[in-house]
């Protein structure tokens, strides 16, 4: 529904009732990204710790959303158990158009509930049930029960925690609908904190389109770049996967621990071996008619006689990195195999991969032994490992829950600060060079979605502190303004900041289409201030040994071009913190 | 008359683009259900979807079972409807055998007029308008490429 202001569900879990709030700023901070930070000033309670009950859950949507092929996202805000501070975690699904159709910009969960419950909602209900019987339960069978339970199969969402969210893992994530993921920095965790098992999001609203032949004729034009140009066929074709082995190519991809960055075993986990053995079909997300999802399958023999049973397994570059490249785990079959465990248990991919690359290196060195670690870790043992993330997940031992709590903090405990791969949190699937480190470690959401700081080192150019912070800011400046829309960030190269004005202004947005500079520089400064506020302090980062280590395609990382880099991107970040 | 047959559905990954196409240039809305084709996941999205589309029945069904005139037999199979004659009964929706028309909070009826407008939006030519008798159902291996099987 197009309107002036955010119309955003607040919900108290101790209560079971909420209310509708009308939320001015439209104009200023677009939605998504915006209305988060926006959303979190209002609610959020930066001085108290993450799990406090009255930390609100924030969901927020676009001006876009299901008006635009691949406005297809959602945001998630907290504070994070990982850090403790504001942190922002974005998955589609049918997240983002089942908010628009239940008719809400925002949806802010506070409280927690009495008893494990699932929150339902749509345009016309709003619902809080007991759900104790699910608790412990994996992420699959409370998928399969939830659905059994709520009404409105295709046009629904529903969101879970396994049982990471459920033992407060820092590195727990919320599942959307089966094949996504609010992935990192915990949002799992917050759901397990305030008693709440699902959410589930009916889409059951529709609503006027703008008269006149502006829109359908922009969008039959944005549909046709997105599914007849080239421009979309790196996400459909192998998809992400496809950087495993360019990135191993170039000797930039993180393999056992960062231990090196290329290996010719990676060709058993490229994507082109993941799409000519493993690859089932292709699913999309909501409103997305490119269709980047990716699923293998698991074929397992359960008994003798030939008795077997198959999963289905979505794979990216990221949990291939994570789960294969970082554990050294070269087969195919038993990535897909980590996957679906890692599903089950409802923990981050990326960090759990992390986690465990960082906990084999330590059993190697005898900074722990198998009396933590339970299970005998090595490199490459696929099987071990299943065990492992299943002790990650449920926290099975003091080692497991402090491990749970983050990479940095288990190595702080016990000793291999130097071979943590953290950068901010766990490392994602890059060993670029110097300005992802730098991105990812003082990123407001050290994601490597933040900025394009992988893509920077891969151009060919010679080391520019200056040039390599101009383009961080100016590239977070522009993804913000996407994530505020709320697009999938695969779709920049469509949405130019001048069709996302179009976009805007043939839906009736028209002040908005003006503004997009001003309301994406507002916007990014914003989310630091609200970072800020919950105790971010850029300076005291530190980016491990591991790191200085790296051997890319140019060579060994450069430790005064490191340093300066981090020295100047702080004070780039403190000065958008400081502005307003 | 052609109609609208969705023979390819193990392509779908669900996009809902012919739903969201339909309802935008067909109904004006912005919507998944206000269309004459939606889609559902068959119990969760690892069992794929499902299009529920109006089959073109001859005679309609929910054309006898209209107490107005709202709905009328369109020639060839399927209906043809003026809304104007509507009176938001219902009774056509509860006459359909597959579940093809989606009535709205008003009871506000919509079916599918075979008009063909999804079908460019479909990124896995799951949809097809083709003529009655064409083989519809049948026409499943439609475009698999060689040796991709």
């Amino acid at each position: 529904m197009i309107r002036d202001h955010f119309r955003v569900l607040v919900v108290d879990l101790e209560s079971g009732r909420g209310g509708i709030e009308k939320v001015d700023g439209r104009d200023t901070v677009a939605g998504g990204s915006g209305l988060a930070a926006m959303l979190f000033e209002k609610h959020g309670l930066p001085d108290r710790p993450w799990d406090d009950p009255e930390q609100p859950l924030i969901f927020a949507i676009g001006p876009l959303t299901g008006y635009f092929p691949l406005m297809s996202k959602t945001v998630c805000a907290f504070k994070s158990p990982h850090h403790d501070q504001y942190a922002e975690s974005h998955a589609g699904g049918r997240s983002a158009l089942s908010l628009r159709f239940a008719d809400y910009d925002g949806l802010v969960i506070r409280g927690k509930a009495r008893r494990p419950s699932c929150l339902s909602i749509g345009s016309r209900h709003l619902d809080l049930s007991d759900v104790h019987f699910l608790w412990g339960m994996d992420l699959f069978k409370t998928g399969k029960m939830l659905r059994r339970m709520y009404k409105g199969a295709g046009h629904r969402s529903i969101w879970r925690i396994g049982p990471a969210g459920e033992n407060l893992s820092a590195m727990a994530c919320i599942n959307v609908d089966t094949y996504r993921h609010f992935g990192r920095l915990g949002s799992g965790a917050v759901m397990g904190a305030k008693n709440l098992k699902g959410i589930v999001v009916l889409g059951d609203g529709s609503f006027p389109l703008p008269e006149g032949k502006a829109y359908p004729r922009l969008f039959a034009d944005v549909h046709r770049k997105m599914t007849d140009t080239d421009m979309m066929e790196k996400y459909h074709n192998y998809g992400t996967t496809i950087n495993m082995a360019v990135l191993n190519g170039i000797h930039a991809l993180p393999i056992r621990n960062l231990q090196k960055t290329t290996d010719p075993a990676i060709e058993g986990i490229s994507g082109e071996t993941f799409a000519r053995d493993t690859l089932l079909r292709n699913a999309a997300c909501a409103g997305c008619p490119v269709g980047c999802i990716h699923l293998g399958f698991v074929r397992e023999r359960f008994m003798g006689e030939n008795r077997y049973l198959y999963r289905q397994v979505s794979y990216d570059h990221e949990p291939i990195f994570a789960m294969g490249a970082m554990l050294h785990v070269t087969n195919a079959f038993e990535v897909l195999a980590l996957l679906d465990v890692v599903e089950r248990a409802g923990l981050d991919v990326m960090s759990a991969g992390v986690a465990l690359a960082w906990a084999t290196e330590a059993l190697e060195k005898d900074i722990v032994s198998t009396g933590e670690t339970l299970v005998p870790l090595q490199f490459g043992d696929g099987k071990a490992y299943q065990e492992a993330v299943h002790h990650l997940g449920a926290a099975s031992n003091e080692f497991y829950r402090i491990l749970a709590q983050g990479t940095s903090k288990a190595a702080r405990h016990y000793g291999g600060e130097d071979f943590a791969c953290v950068l901010g949190q766990e490392m994602a699937g890059y060993a670029t060079g110097e300005v992802f480190f730098v991105a990812q470690a003082l990123g407001l959401r050290h994601s490597h979605l933040d900025t394009g700081g992988y893509s920077y080192d891969q151009k060919d150019k010679e080391p520019d502190v200056k040039a390599a912070v101009e383009f961080l800011i100016e590239d977070e400046r522009a993804r913000v303004l996407l994530t505020s829309m709320v697009s999938c960030l695969f779709a920049r190269g469509v949405y130019a900041e001048e069709v996302l004005a179009d976009c805007l202004s043939s839906v009736g947005y028209t002040a908005l289409a003006d503004a997009t500079r001003t309301v994406s520089d507002h916007v990014q400064r914003l989310r630091w201030r609200v970072r800020f506020r919950t105790g971010y302090d850029p300076r005291a980062v530190s980016i491990p040994k591991r790191f200085l280590e790296v051997e890319t395609w140019k060579g060994r990382i450069d430790p005064n071009y490191l340093g300066d880099l981090k020295t100047a991107y702080t004070e780039a970040i403190l000065a958008m913190a400081r502005h307003e | 008359m052609k109609i609208l047959h969705a023979p390819r559905m193990e392509r779908c990954i669900g996009c809902h683009a012919c739903s969201l196409a339909c309802a935008r240039l067909v109904h004006k809305n912005l919507s998944w259900d206000t269309a004459g084709i939606r889609i559902s996941s068959s119990g969760g999205l690892s069992t794929g979807f499902e299009a529920r589309t109006c089959l073109a029945c001859l005679p309609a069904p929910c054309a006898a079972a209209c107490p107005t005139g709202a709905y009328s037999q369109r020639k060839g199979g399927g209906v043809v409807v003026k809304k104007n004659l509507c009176i938001r009964c219902g009774e056509c929706a509860r006459a359909c055998p597959v579940d093809a028309i989606f009535l709205d909070e008003t009871a506000e009826p919509f079916v599918c007029i075979h008009c063909g407008r999804c079908v460019p939006f479909c990124p896995h030519d799951c949809i097809e308008l083709m003529e009655r008798g064409a083989g519809g159902e049948r026409r499943e291996d439609r475009n698999v490429e060689e040796g991709a099987v």
